[in-house]
């Protein structure tokens, strides 16, 4: 076996990542991929597109987030130094729009005055609907009737910034469902509407174009460390819905070898009870909403629904990149449970001051637990990828009280 | 080789008038219910059936066949059960041509070499998936066709000129022109404009062209069919059997015949389009 010479090359020209990726869609959205791929490579290569998005994620998104040292929780932990990367700090309060921002302006560039966005937690429809109002776009997001119960404020949030939003009862009438709905919308209205996809999932090229969107997290974690500690990160910790925030700030680093990196899949109520959205640590490889990945099914491949105390993590798949991140063993995938995800939304809030998304809350847990077996020089760096203002009702009811 | 299907539509050409494709989704409401409405389905004047295989999240599909498919799945419906479905078909019909239309992810868990082994064996004669575009043909449709299946490509109004070889390089037995950019059970295509699109494609193919997606009348049917090789009718099947299921959504006596029903007015409407024999 050969070794590979580097982690951060992927995908092939099919949008392959390992087995994972590819382009699993019906022919009538396949000219549309294929143009929009050709679309972002030339903006890509433009550096008046870079330019705007540089200047858009300085005066508008508010970057760079700040690079901070959680001191009382390290000290409460008694190992790694944590270093929280605040990405709930970004105007619309998440990781989210970093990746909608040049979506979006990609979107204008191609002369699409439509645009349709899929949301779980709602972060992302936030983040598109403040970008479509930014821009005078037309904006549909499409939610989950669940999800539209559990995160009130953010569909507030989407009608005040002009959007339309579309509950989604269809299925188990969550994330998957809304993404179902998405692609139908997006079938039927070709012609002009763009789709602008929330994580690094779906058909080639969405999971690396997101990704490239996504990678200023890491970039601005290596100079910020850097800067305050004269050296790169030893382990690197991100909770994974489809995988965006992760693979935003891990794709730095994946040729640095040293770097242990870990994503947190949300466990629910753990693997043995099947009640989880775990892919990587209850599924399988599967097909679905234009890619392989790993999936959660039953045994005739119909998918099979997730469960998550948190919206945004709430999906039965992964990104495909993360899938074969699993698969070559440069990442570990770790699972968290809904309790230890709200244990550890309390601590972080009462120690730091800070009250996490609960998604983010999820990769902190993990923090609690491997943070205390590392040495005191061991830098640890963990995504904090949106503040949890949206979430306190939901923890309220678990937490047995109400607002 | 002579196919069912190359066979049906040499047998349609000669009679000269357009086919009739009715699509059913396996399982819906039950298995032994969908068996028995499949097994009407060429007397009551279906000319190839389009059996669909059940899967929770069908991208392209519209409320209808959702639905269908979501029925089928509660009662217990299986890809295994959809193939033994057309074994039992089989015993006593062996020239109407077979297509099963669905997602890839239950063929990819079945296995595909598996799979096509399992359908060649049970009858089947060819295969629609939706979500694998040419560019993703080395997954089933190269496999398939090696093995003898025809593999059925969906073209739809944005192909354009220079994608539509691509689509059709590896299409076997009929292409399907999808006549909406839309998903199943949408609003009616404009007659018109799906002559044209068929006119097109036939510039580039030899292979018959039927024409699919919102259409639901028997009128429609035969406006449709006036301009193609053959008319797909399939949300309105799948409504007729919901139509008549009981409050727990249960098969009653007038399942079998409703949908027996509106297949022999469809194939009625398609018959009575005849055109000059050998165009
Ligand atoms: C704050 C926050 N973090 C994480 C996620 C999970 O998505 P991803 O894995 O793409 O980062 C979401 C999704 O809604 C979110 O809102």
């Amino acid at each position: 076996m050969t070794a590979l010479n580097s982690y951060r090359t992927g995908p092939d020209e099919g949008g392959h990542f390992g087995i994972h990726g590819g382009r699993f869609v019906a022919e009538t959205l396949m000219p549309l991929i294929l143009q929009l791929e050709a679309a972002y490579k030339e903006a890509k290569a433009d550096p008046a597109f870079q330019a705007q998005m540089a200047s858009d994620l300085v005066h508008y998104v508010g970057r760079p987030s700040p690079l901070y040292y959680a001191e009382r929780l390290t000290e409460h932990l008694g190992g790694a130094k944590v270093y929280l990367k605040r990405e709930e700090l970004n105007h619309t309060g998440s990781h989210k729009v970093n990746n909608v921002l040049g979506q979006i302006l990609l979107a204008r560039r191609m002369g699409k005055q439509r645009i349709i966005a899929e949301t779980g937690a709602g972060q992302h429809g936030v983040a598109t609907a403040t970008l479509c109002a930014r821009f005078g776009l037309d904006c549909v997001v499409y939610m989950g009737a669940v999800d539209v119960e559990r995160q009130k404020p953010n569909v507030f949030r989407m009608e005040m910034l002009g959007a339309k939003v579309i509950p989604v009862k269809s299925g188990s009438s969550t994330l998957k469902d809304a993404m179902n709905e998405a692609l139908r919308d997006w079938v039927t209205n070709v012609h002009d509407t763009f789709y602008c996809i929330g994580t690094v999932a779906g058909p080639h090229p969405y999971p690396s174009m997101v990704r490239d969107f996504q990678s200023i997290i890491g970039r601005e974690t290596r100079a910020q460390l850097q800067e305050v500690e004269g050296r790169g990160p030893d382990s690197l910790i991100a909770a994974v819905g489809g995988g965006s925030n992760a693979i935003g700030l891990f794709h730095e680093f994946l040729d640095d070898p040293g770097v242990e990196i870990y994503g947190v899949e949300a466990a629910g109520h753990g693997i043995a009870s099947g009640a989880h959205a775990a892919s990587i640590n209850g599924g399988r490889p599967g097909v679905l909403h234009g890619n392989r990945t790993y999936l959660l099914m039953d045994g005739d491949g119909q998918i099979t629904e997730a469960h998550s105390i948190s919206a945004g993590l709430d999906y039965p798949g992964i990104g495909p990149e993360h899938s074969w991140l699993h698969d070559i063993g440069r990442v570990k995938y770790i699972p968290c449970t809904d309790k230890e995800a709200l244990e550890a939304f309390q601590l972080c809030s009462k120690l730091e001051g800070i009250i996490p998304a609960l998604e983010s809350a999820h990769a902190i847990a993990k923090v609690m637990d491997i943070a205390p077996t590392k040495p005191r020089d061991h830098i640890m760096v963990v995504n904090l990828s949106g503040r949890g203002d949206k979430d306190i009702f939901a923890v309220a009811e678990h937490l047995g009280g109400q607002i | 080789m002579t196919t069912r299907i190359s066979a049906r539509f040499t047998d349609l050409a000669a009679q000269g008038r357009p086919g009739l494709v009715t699509f059913i989704t396996a399982g819906d409401p039950d298995t032994e219910t969908s068996l028995e409405i499949l097994r009407r389905l060429p007397a009551a004047g279906a000319d190839i059936i389009e059996l669909g295989v059940p899967f929770t999240d069908p991208m392209a599909d519209g409320p209808a066949i959702q639905a269908g498919g979501l029925r089928a799945l509660a009662a217990g419906q299986t890809l295994a059960k959809t193939l033994e479905m057309v074994r039992a078909f089989r015993e006593g019909d062996d020239a109407t041509p077979i297509v099963l239309m669905g997602y890839f992810n239950p063929i990819y868990i079945y296995g595909v070499p598996r799979f096509i082994t399992d359908a060649k064996a049970a009858g089947v004669d060819g295969l629609i998936i939706v979500d694998l575009p040419p560019e993703e043909d080395a997954e089933l449709c190269l496999p398939a066709l090696e093995a003898g299946l025809d593999f059925i490509r969906l073209a739809t109004p944005t192909t354009d000129e220079k994608r539509l070889p691509t689509v059709l390089a590896h299409t076997a037995g009929f292409v399907y022109y999808v006549s909406i950019t839309g998903i199943t059970g949408s609003a009616a295509p404009d007659a018109n404009a799906v002559g044209t699109a068929v006119a097109r494609i036939k510039q580039h193919t030899a292979l018959p062209v039927a024409v699919g997606f919102g259409v639901r009348t028997p009128a429609q049917a035969a406006a449709i069919a006036a301009g193609a090789d053959a008319v797909v009718v399939g949300s309105a099947l799948v409504e007729a059997v919901r139509k008549t299921l009981d409050q727990d959504g249960k098969a009653t006596a007038n399942t079998v015949v409703a949908v027996e029903t509106l297949v022999q007015e469809l194939a009625e409407a398609v018959r009575g389009v005849t055109r000059q024999a050998a165009e």
